[in-house]
């Protein structure tokens, strides 16, 4: 199984899913994510779906659920690079990422972070 | 072939030694019918090619057009139904063309009393039959094309996604919306959105005269989508009678930003942006 890298920059925690991603990856991804910002203490967390082609329920409800998580470490979640098409495909799911900030590429997202955290 | 085995049947020898003329009056008729939209020559080369097609076919059961033997004929009268559409011809003007032969070969057999002679022209007239309903199927199905080439066409003309500011797209949307419109122009937009990496999308649908639950449905689904790309949509232009048909409907908008018009639009996506337009002092 394949596991997907968690980056750290700053404050912020980069994940950045270059795969396919596979159910049991993505469980770990939730493991992993949770072990590192606990241990990290990270405000942020972005997650890079530029290259995913390809989701399913399963993965659409996986940025929900990690979303939920790091809210538990208090840290922000956001969804970024999705393609048209993976969000064509979400939407005639019926996902709609509820709670989920989304931005359109990684330099938005990180801007959106560092936002919030100002805000706050 | 049904009879006389042994030698061609009269009907075929007539034809064959009055081609000429035959052909002549056969284009002077329909001429006549066409009220010269098309010129005798073309009229006369038309009708020659087809007229050696047709002259082995003679005696032939014309019940069952779809045999090997009919390929040639199918394939030149697709041709002619083709150019008639092209050129506005009615339906029944390009089957009459065939149908009118059938008058000058009657015309060729009146005096003849052989009761053989006129089984084989009333053989022929049936093969006639069959082969006008033929160009019939062929003009409707050429007609069918074209309809579908313009709609496909339609469909790419009219669904333009303009960027209007740094980081504003809009799309004005004219017409009737239906599912196939729709689609393409939500994936179009979210393409656009990801290529100009633009914020801010508005839709515009002051050109649209309708909107039902269905095209409310599309809209909401592609602002959502949008929102999942990281981008927010702002719904501008919607008519009166629309806003009427909306609530009577029951159809929720939710949190997604309506505006009247698409200058309020644009107003509004500039302020989120930071962007502030200001009037300059006029001397």
């Amino acid at each position: 199984m394949e596991r997907v890298p968690i980056l750290k920059i700053g404050g912020v925690l980069l994940v950045s899913i270059q795969i396919d991603l596979q159910d049991q990856s993505v469980l770990a991804l939730q493991e992993d994510l949770a072990e590192k910002i606990s241990t990290t203490g990270a405000h942020g967390v972005v997650i890079d779906i530029s290259a995913v082609e390809i989701v399913d329920s399963f993965i659409g409800r996986m940025f929900a659920t990690i979303a939920s998580i790091s809210r538990l470490f208090d840290a922000d979640t956001v969804v970024v690079g999705m393609r048209p098409a993976v969000a064509i495909t979400l939407v005639e799911l019926g996902l709609t990422l509820g709670g989920v900030r989304t931005a359109l590429n990684l330099e938005r997202g990180m801007k959106i972070l560092e936002q919030v955290r100002r805000d706050a | 072939m049904t009879s006389d085995a042994g030698h061609a049947p009269r009907l075929i020898e007539l034809l064959r030694t009055n081609t000429e003329s035959l052909i002549d009056k056969w284009v002077d008729a329909v001429a006549v019918l066409l009220r010269g939209r098309s010129t005798k020559a073309e009229l006369e080369s038309d009708f020659k090619e087809f007229f050696a097609v047709l002259l082995p076919l003679v005696g032939t059961d014309g019940r069952d057009t779809s045999r090997p033997e009919f390929a040639e004929i199918r394939s030149l009268l697709e041709e002619y139904s083709r150019n008639r559409v092209r050129s506005g011809f009615t339906p029944s003007e390009t089957a009459s063309s065939l149908f009118s032969l059938k008058r000058e070969v009657f015309g060729l057999t009146e005096g003849d009393e052989d009761p053989e002679l006129f089984r084989q022209v009333l053989e022929f007239s049936s093969l006639l039959d069959a082969l006008g309903l033929l160009t019939f199927e062929f003009y409707a199905r050429a007609r069918e094309e074209i309809i579908r080439e313009q709609s496909e066409q339609l469909l790419e003309l009219t669904t333009p996604v303009v960027k209007i500011w740094e980081g504003v797209l809009a799309v004005p949307l004219v017409g009737t919306l239906d599912s196939a419109r729709t689609q393409v122009v939500m994936e179009k937009l979210l393409e656009m959105l990801v290529e100009t990496g633009s914020e801010h999308a508005i839709i515009d649908i002051t050109g649209v005269f309708a909107v039902d639950t269905q095209v409310a449905q599309h809209l909401l689904k592609t602002v959502v989508a949008a929102r999942l790309m990281g981008a927010e949509c702002i719904v501008s232009g919607i008519r009166p009678q629309i806003a009427q048909t909306i609530v009577a409907l029951g159809i929720e908008f939710g949190d997604i930003v309506t505006k009247a018009s698409l200058a309020d639009a644009l107003r509004h996506a500039l302020r989120r942006d930071g962007v502030d337009v200001v009037r300059r002092e006029v001397v």
